[in-house]
């Protein structure tokens, strides 16, 4: 979950702790806005609802979050590193199984 | 209970499974086993969308206009909030940001995506990039400058990291030429990105 | 109880926790072992390290911490200063 430092950066950091680092310095912030999709919205609630359940905290999602290997964590939406994220806690608390993940999967939609 | 470390196998089905493949077999899972029931997604989404960009405009515009309103609001945010009808019990604890002659605020989450959500809605696409998050904290003025963003001379900048519980949110200043203008028309000078910090509200030239 | 008050000049501890296992940290990499000073104290919160594992979280005084971009970036950097939120036990005195 760690990278190693760049140089003139701190000797060791994770990779979603971002602040400061010489990756990102020269990288526009780009200002456009983007609409959100129904599978962001509806990741975005389920969170939510989940949390109404007391079935997940917000700081169990991010360290579902920050769980995703860096390459991934990278390559993947805001929201979709969010469902990983979900599915990361309610596996990791015994909510649901991998096996039923995996039937659930597996069944025709 | 504390959280299990996942299994390898359970592990791998995180890494390798498309995530919208993932989240549709979640919600089928959570509705299966009657741990979420399917129309509380819509429900969810719809309360959430009632928070947006004009709640925090209308909110800075009102601070502008009366002074009890602006002390409420730096003094107590959650009570001052309510009169916009924002609700923030079970929220995240609001501070609110003065910005005065000579000081200016800029709100960033170098580790995550915290923001004021209860009054502001989903945060903008750019407040989640890895390029704001790891640029406010070390160039901020390169930052606004990309924007167009002009401070007074000899302004002091402070970027505020939001690493933990409260939730954050810039009062900015009012624009001179406004001089005069009820409520309505000043929020709508007041944008999502005024609200952070990283542009000013301006009066048409 | 806080151990701090407004004005004090603190340490952030130059520790390195996600190098011995899964943690998960509010304290960013940029501030470790790096000199502050006390700007508030911003109530008492469940420690995050403890909830986001599900465990039994204590609750420990926040504070906000006031950094000089000196001494925390090799570059020139003039008027800015940066406020961040920081738990307790995260903190030495100077």
């Amino acid at each position: 979950m760690a990278v190693a430092a760049e140089p003139g950066d701190t000797p060791f950091r994770a990779h979603h702790d971002l602040g400061g680092v010489r990756r990102f310095l020269c990288t526009p912030v780009e200002r456009e806005e983007h609409t959100l999709s129904p599978f962001d919205r509806e990741v975005d609630a389920l969170r939510q609802v989940l949390a109404h359940h007391g079935l997940l905290r917000v700081d169990e999602l991010r360290r579902g979050i920050e769980s995703i290997p860096e390459e991934r964590y990278f390559a993947l939406s805001y929201y979709q590193r969010w469902a990983v994220a979900l599915a990361f806690v309610l596996l990791s608390r015994g909510v649901i199984s991998g096996d039923e993940l995996r039937a659930a999967l597996a069944a025709p939609a | 209970m504390a959280h299990a470390p996942l299994s390898a196998a359970d592990r791998k089905l995180l890494e390798t499974t498309p995530p919208e493949a993932l989240f549709a077999a979640l919600k089928r899972v959570l509705f299966a086993k009657g741990l979420v029931a399917p129309e509380e997604i819509p429900a969810q989404i719809a309360q959430t969308e009632r928070a947006s960009p004009l709640i925090g405009a209308q909110i800075v515009a009102r601070a502008w206009t009366d002074p009890a309103y602006r002390a409420l609001l730096l003094a107590e945010p959650a009570r001052a909030v309510e009169a916009f009808g924002v609700s923030l019990t079970g929220a995240p604890p609001l501070g609110v940001l003065e910005n005065r002659p000579g000081q200016h605020h800029l709100i960033v989450c170098t580790l995550c995506s915290c923001y004021p959500r209860a009054v502001l809605g989903y945060p903008p696409f750019w407040y989640k990039s890895a390029a704001y998050r790891a640029r406010a904290v070390r160039d901020p003025r390169g930052l606004l400058a990309e924007w167009g963003t002009v401070l007074p001379a000899g302004t002091e900048i402070t970027v505020v990291d939001s690493t933990a519980d409260y939730r954050w949110m810039v009062l900015p200043m009012r624009p001179s030429g406004t001089e005069g203008w009820d409520e309505a028309r000043l929020s709508a000078l007041v944008r999502v990105s005024d609200l952070i910090g990283m542009t000013v509200p301006e009066a048409p030239a | 109880m806080s151990r701090f008050r407004v004005g004090d000049k603190v340490r952030v501890r130059e520790d390195w926790p996600e190098q011995r296992g899964p943690v998960h940290i509010r304290t960013p990499h940029y501030l470790r072992g790096r000199a502050g000073e006390i700007a508030a104290l911003l109530g008492v919160f469940p420690n995050p390290e403890d909830l986001a594992f599900d465990r039994p979280a204590p609750r420990l005084p926040l504070y906000h911490v006031r950094f000089r971009p000196e001494a925390l970036w090799p570059e020139p950097v003039s008027g800015e200063t940066l406020l961040v939120e920081i738990f307790e036990p995260w903190l030495t005195p100077l």
